[in-house]
């Protein structure tokens, strides 16, 4: 049903993966990032994979969990290992089969290229499981504040992230509601040709932007009886504050992003 | 009399595999007879809404059997839709289902999709606007232009107009005003009268399901806790508090006049029958 789909869905915990700052989780992600992108032989990808083995560990979130993540990608994935596979030159071919040939060279890129874009994707869901959208777009609030300096709407912006995510579920939800009840009054939403299947959507869309555009009336009169005025002389509820930990983290992430580069530098 | 609907140790469990895994419904069996108005009531979260899902196929067992007139729902999965017009299912808050430009159309779109047709199409949708209380000048008004109570008629006119053999209703008074809620029943019970159509009405209100119904099936996490008429029912009413459901004003008085001494039956439910008990007691000559 529309309820599997995982949107970089969060669960909970009480590691210290979780417990983390969400500043120093989202640093800790573009650290990886950086690092991936530098890695070159099979010891700093080992290296990386490392990383994130011990990361899943730590957060025990399952590794069932976070290969379903990599479901929606896997066509991307299958599709730059097959380019990269064929169609890299290299001065020695191992297979050779009419237009298709294999090069050493382009088989070491498609491992990489596919182990890089897994690590990556798997990195950044270990995020998004172990903080809450809440306090993910807090995070980035605090991290892009310097922005504001240059007149870019930091807040406005966090504010319309953290409401969009907010409400993601719920429009799922009704979705389904609707769904339910249409198919109750005889709705057939799998059988016909696209003209039809698309016809058969209308009971649903309507109902749901209707009650879209109603959530929002209503949000904005909540948000208006609270004197809402936009994030200027707002304070926190919750201050992010960096603890040991958070040091403890950021100091690991960059001795490992400085290992990557050390070893690149020799070649390795 | 005969079972239309046999429910035979149905269980339901949502997000299997993941860590919000949970059973909503867990070995419920029991049997919905021809004609009867059955009543289904617990607490929030009970499983109600999950339960009567299955009762037309909008969800399917995790296990268990759902049979129509005997016959398993899901034997022929292509056919699922003509379960779906056998038994009509009014969600909660089903004016937010309302899409069409007319509350005619509207009605029609169930009927539409059963393969009616013509005047027949006609007379099934004027027939089930005039059981709800809708005026002939409405059928052609924007269904968006009415007031909150009368969308969620129009709502109802959708499944009637496909003259279910079976219509169940999902708690069908939540957030109206006590008129309004005393008016929608009272179409209910007329439909419900008129037709010999089988009833599951879904409530949390004891004071509701006890002024209308002949059975009642009372859930609390997942299990049936216990089913029977009203009068039985109430008659345990010292372990449906227990479990932390209501009973109907009129139980409570009973047995808190009991609980001071006097001498009368604590298990009535309706202001009528508590007050022939109390004027049986008067006449009986004891101190009232
Ligand atoms: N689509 C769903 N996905 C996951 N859990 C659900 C879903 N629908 C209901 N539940 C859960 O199942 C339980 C029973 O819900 P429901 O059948 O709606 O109860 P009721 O109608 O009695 O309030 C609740 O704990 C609810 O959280
Ligand atoms: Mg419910």
């Amino acid at each position: 049903m529309l309820k599997d789909i995982t949107l970089g869905q969060y669960f909970p915990g009480n590691t210290v993966a979780h417990k983390l700052d969400p500043r120093t989780k989202i640093l800790l992600v573009v650290l990886y990032i950086v690092a991936l992108f530098c890695a070159k032989s099979l010891l700093t990808y080992g290296l990386m994979a490392l990383c994130l083995a011990v990361c899943v560990r730590i957060s025990r979130v399952g590794v069932k969990q976070l290969v379903r993540g990599l479901k929606p990608v896997l066509v991307i994935i299958i599709f730059t290992g097959i380019l990269n596979l064929f169609f890299t030159p290299g001065d020695r071919y191992i297979f050779e089969w009419g237009f298709l040939h294999v090069s050493d060279t382009g088989l070491r890129s498609a491992v990489f290229m596919v182990l890089r874009i897994m690590l990556l994707i798997m990195g950044t869901f270990l995020m998004t499981y172990t903080t809450s959208p809440i306090s993910l777009t807090d995070g980035l609030e605090r991290l892009l504040n310097g922005l504001k300096k240059l007149h870019v709407p930091v807040h406005e912006l966090a504010m319309m992230m953290s409401i969009a995510l907010r409400f993601i579920p719920t429009l799922i939800e009704e979705t389904d509601k609707i769904m339910s009840a249409q198919k109750a009054r005889g709705a057939d939403f799998e059988s016909g040709n696209l003209i039809q299947k698309a016809k058969a959507l209308i009971p649903i869309l309507v109902p749901l932007f209707i009650s879209a555009f109603r959530r929002a009336d209503e949000l904005a009169t909540a948000m208006e009886c609270r004197c809402y005025h936009g994030g200027e002389g707002r304070t926190k509820l919750h201050v992010l504050k960096y603890q040991r930990r958070d040091y403890i983290a950021l100091t690991a992430g960059v001795l490992v992003v400085t290992a990557v580069l050390v070893l690149r530098h020799f070649g390795l | 009399m005969e079972p239309i609907l046999q429910i035979k140790n149905l269980t339901h469990t949502y997000g299997v595999g993941t860590p919000f895994q949970r059973s909503a419904v867990e070995d419920m069996t029991f049997d919905v007879y021809q004609g009867e108005f059955l009543g289904i009531i617990g607490h929030t979260g009970s499983g109600k809404s999950t339960l009567i899902q299955h009762l037309n196929g909008l969800l399917k067992p995790t296990s268990g059997q759902v049979l129509l007139s005997g016959k398993d729902i899901w034997a022929e999965p292509k056919k699922i839709r003509d379960v779906r017009f056998r038994v009509g299912l009014v969600f909660q808050y089903p004016e937010y289902q309302l899409f069409e430009e007319t509350v005619y159309k509207d009605i029609a779109f169930g009927p539409i999709n059963m393969g009616k047709t013509g005047e027949e199409l006609d007379r099934c949708i004027r027939e089930s606007a005039r059981l709800v209380g809708i005026r002939d000048d409405q059928l052609e008004k924007s269904p968006f232009e009415l007031s909150g109570g009368q969308k969620r008629r129009v709502a109802l006119a959708g499944v009637l107009a496909m003259e279910p053999e079976v219509l169940i209703l999902d708690e069908p008074t939540a957030g109206l005003d006590p008129a309004g809620r005393e008016n929608l029943m009272a179409n209910i019970r007329d439909f419900h009268r008129n037709r010999h159509t089988t009833v599951i009405l879904v409530s949390h209100s004891m004071d509701e399901i006890a002024q209308n119904v002949d059975r009642i099936l009372v859930l609390k996490s997942a299990h049936v806790l216990m089913s029977g008429t009203p009068a039985e029912v109430f008659a345990r009413a010292d372990e449906l508090m227990t479990a932390g459901l209501d009973v109907p004003q009129v139980t409570r008085i009973a047995m808190a006049l009991k609980a001071r001494g006097l001498d009368i039956n604590p298990a009535v439910y309706t202001v009528d029958a508590l007050e022939q008990e109390l004027l049986a007691l008067r006449k009986g000559g004891a101190a009232c």
